[in-house]
């Protein structure tokens, strides 16, 4: 770890600190277990600590550019630029009564906040932010790390049941029916997308994915970065998707009933879902912390999802919803197959490169990479307006109207 | 196949609920997702409206006809005051009667906004498409403070004519208000009109075919959205309306979408109407004299006309005092909500929602 820059804080770092401070203390006999558990503890501290605070700024910053979409201005009382705004809130809801209903199955509801919070804090666990000697996460660098984060994800969709069942109103239980199908429904296709980058990198490793990425995949496989945006979107249930909050038909849909601290911490679970969302999609697609050595990687990181999470405010901020039927077939009868023609298209190209030499230890070479991009990218164009010109547009074929023969105008009397 | 057996759940939709536009209040039982059964709950806006009449002169009833449809309050006055006016036989000047449908079409044009951006927001598009629709009607209700000094319980109408001419800074405004609004429609329409999941959501949604629109008696653009060519303005000429020109856009289907574009097209034959009325209007008195309490002679009468949301009408009984003997309204947001049950069962809860926003219900009309 000697060449991992001071400020860059990791667990392996942490953990000599804390080994060396009771070794300083002459306790490393009775004491030398707990330097693991305090660095774990200390890291975990850091994280949501950081995860909670660029949360409150996001919630800032999407009302702020959600006002600039819809010409209005946005919060823009509370310090500068409206800045405390999240704050003023979040005192708000801490300050406000903590209502449970009485029919409500009291441990669920309790737990549910909790249950939808934990897991999208855990994927930050498997994230490599730096670029310092080796692609480093915070916590650790799992050998499964994508797969850790499937599994987790799949803990949302009970977290959202509980809310519902928990909350015993008829609102809620409709929203987390409909949370409970589209969710488990759209982990297929966003698993679909994983494993076509899987295909490519050869490792489940967050970091090994990022170090594979010679040629970004969003250039190598638009189509799979395609399937996996509009599958995570579904799973963090934003417009066009939002069925399991739809606020125009079910009030707030799952958090009907939630009130206080239990919603902030709802909340807070939902606006980190978009933050969380664009980092494992900054690893999967976009590089990582690759970029131009003017700038740490870290700061690459940030930027890229930055992108991400405008182009994911952009779209909220547009589009209306979808129906739930028109949601759950989008994600059996199209992103499915998409999801299996990329990883058809992109393991054929794979077998092509192997045949041919173009591998060097295992990887893809460079050039080649940007011969599938190409390829790619002309695949995907032509299958999109396939999709759109002659399966989608059809049907809204509207004939030129006529007026109806019960119609007697003029003979009207008063 | 054997089926797993459901259970219906019965859920109060209402009256406090984000898309009932108002406390309105639906009991739907739904299977699942889809409806089974609807029974429409009205009253909780009930101010009886009809009955405060009766123990008001007719001048202070024009107030009152303000907060029924609120979101149309000179339609509302054009239909009250012509009624009393015909009542008692009460000349209105030329120039009062452009003046009237000037206004009458713009607020035509502002109950269509609201109807579209809140279509959209049930929609669930977040209220950006809201807010657009909302900054245009701010220009309007700008220059019906210039008309009356009030932006939305207007009561600019009076029997014989109107209240004050209109300021010359209202003309200037209005000029390039419609200059600039059919552009706005145009960028309303490319948010809007070809947006893949609208149409995914409305088309074919909440089916009103034309025999069954004209038998619950719909009236307004949901009656035309079902391809039925019915229009008081050209069925029944009132005003000047027989010296403008004008199309009547109808829809080939009646479903949501119908109803959505019907209502689009119609904000630019307003447009139309008012530029051919700005081209036309001649100086004049705009208001004839009636004595401060009018005494209609005994007798009844019904007249009505084309509001935003159809055939407003009132019904109005004489016994020849100050004060009607009896005022009864036919409040088309009330009699549209009629066919509400056959389109809704069988559709799914999001459709509950945008066919109910496509009705364009105002409760304050509903209720009375």
């Amino acid at each position: 770890m000697t060449s991992t820059p001071a400020f860059f804080v990791s667990f392996d770092s942490l953990k000599i600190l804390f080994t060396n401070l009771i070794e300083l203390f002459g306790l490393g006999e009775s004491l030398g277990w707990s330097a693991g558990l305090l660095a774990g503890i200390s890291i975990s501290f850091l994280i949501i600590n950081v995860m909670v605070m660029s949360t409150a700024f996001y919630t800032w910053f999407e009302r702020r550019m959600i006002g600039r979409f819809q010409v209005r201005r946005g919060p823009n009382r509370n310090g500068p630029f409206g800045i405390l705004q999240p704050f003023a809130d979040v005192l708000k809801l801490i300050m406000k009564e903590d209502t449970i209903p009485d029919a409500a199955d009291k441990p669920v509801f309790t737990l549910a906040p909790i249950a939808l919070l934990a897991p999208t804090l855990m994927i930050m666990i498997v994230i490599p932010f730096g670029t310092y000697a080796s692609d480093q996460a915070f916590l650790s660098n799992l050998n499964i790390g994508i797969l850790f984060i499937v599994g987790v994800t799949s803990v949302n969709s009970i977290a959202i049941f509980m809310a519902g069942w928990g909350s015993r109103n008829k609102y809620a239980i409709l929203g987390s029916m409909r949370g409970a199908a589209m969710l488990i429904s759209y982990e297929i296709p966003m698993a679909l997308g994983i494993t076509s980058v899987l295909l490519l990198s050869g490792s489940l490793a967050m970091t090994e994915i990022v170090r594979s990425q010679s040629v970004w995949f969003i250039l190598v496989m638009p189509m799979g970065f395609f399937v996996f945006m509009a599958a995570s979107t579904a799973e963090m249930s934003r417009t066009p998707f939002d069925q399991i909050e739809a606020e125009s038909e079910l009030g707030s849909g799952y958090n009907t009933e939630y009130s206080g601290i239990k919603f902030a911490v709802l909340f807070l679970a939902e606006f980190m879902a978009p933050i969380v969302t664009a980092a494992v999609v900054t690893t999967l697609f976009l590089g990582g912390s690759q970029g131009f050595d003017f700038l740490p990687g870290g700061i690459w990181f940030a930027i890229k999802m930055f992108v991400l999470i405008f182009l994911l405010l952009w779209v909220r901020s547009t589009w209306p919803r979808l129906r739930i039927d028109q949601i759950m077939g989008f994600a059996w009868k199209t992103l499915f197959g998409l999801g299996l023609f990329n990883i058809f298209l992109v393991a054929v190209e794979f077998m092509v490169a192997v045949k041919l030499g173009h591998t060097s230890d295992g990887s893809l070479t460079t050039g080649y990479m940007l011969t599938m991009a190409g390829v790619n990218w002309i695949v995907t164009i032509i299958a999109f307006i396939i999709l759109a010109n002659f399966v989608g547009k059809k049907k809204y074929h509207r004939p030129e109207p006529t007026p109806s023969p019960l119609a007697n105008m003029g003979a009207g009397g008063d | 196949m054997a089926t797993i057996r459901t259970e219906p759940v019965t859920i109060n939709l209402g009256p406090q609920h984000p898309s009932t536009h108002g406390v309105f209040r639906l009991r739907v039982t739904f299977d699942g997702e889809e409806i089974v059964d609807v029974e429409p709950v009205f009253g909780y806006l009930h101010r009886g409206t009809e009955k405060l009449a009766e123990s008001r002169n007719y001048v202070q009833i024009v107030t009152l006809t303000d907060r029924m449809d609120y979101v149309a309050s000179m339609s509302n006055n054009l239909a009250y005051v012509r009624t009393v006016e015909k009542l008692s036989d009460i000349e209105v000047p030329e120039r009062a009667q452009y003046i009237r449908v000037i206004s009458v079409e713009l607020q035509r044009i502002a109950s269509h906004l609201m109807a579209t951006g809140f279509l959209l927001n049930d929609l669930g598009a977040l209220a950006t498409p809201l807010v657009y629709c909302f900054r245009e009607r701010e220009r309007i209700l700008d220059l019906f403070e210039m008309l009356c000094g009030a932006r939305i319980t207007l009561s600019y109408m009076r029997p014989g004519g109107v209240f004050q001419d209109a300021p010359e800074e209202f003309w200037s405004s209005l000029n390039t208000l419609i200059s600039d609004f059919p552009n706005y429609l145009d960028e309303l329409e490319s948010l809007i009109t070809t947006n893949e999941i609208v149409l995914a959501r409305t088309i074919g949604v909440g089916l009103l075919s034309d025999a069954q629109a004209i038998d619950s008696g719909v009236t307004g653009p949901i009656l035309r959205a079902s391809s039925v060519k019915w229009d008081l303005r050209k069925a029944n000429p009132y005003e000047i309306y027989d010296r403008v020109n004008f199309d009547i856009p109808i829809g080939s289907s009646g479903d949501t979408y119908d109803r959505y574009y019907v209502r689009l097209q119609e904000m630019r034959e307003s447009i139309k109407i008012i530029s051919q009325c700005i081209e036309q209007i001649e100086p004049g008195p705009v208001r004839t004299e009636t004595p401060f309490f009018i005494r209609p002679p005994i007798g009844e009468t019904y007249s009505s006309v084309e509001g935003p949301k159809g055939e407003l009408g009132f019904y109005m009984v004489s016994d020849g005092g100050i004060s009607p003997y009896r005022c009864k309204v036919r409040a088309p947001s009330f009699i549209n909500l009629t066919p509400l049950r056959d389109m809704l069962t069988g559709w799914k809860m999001g459709d509950l929602i945008i066919i109910l926003g496509s009705l364009d219900i105002v409760l304050g009309e509903v209720d009375r």
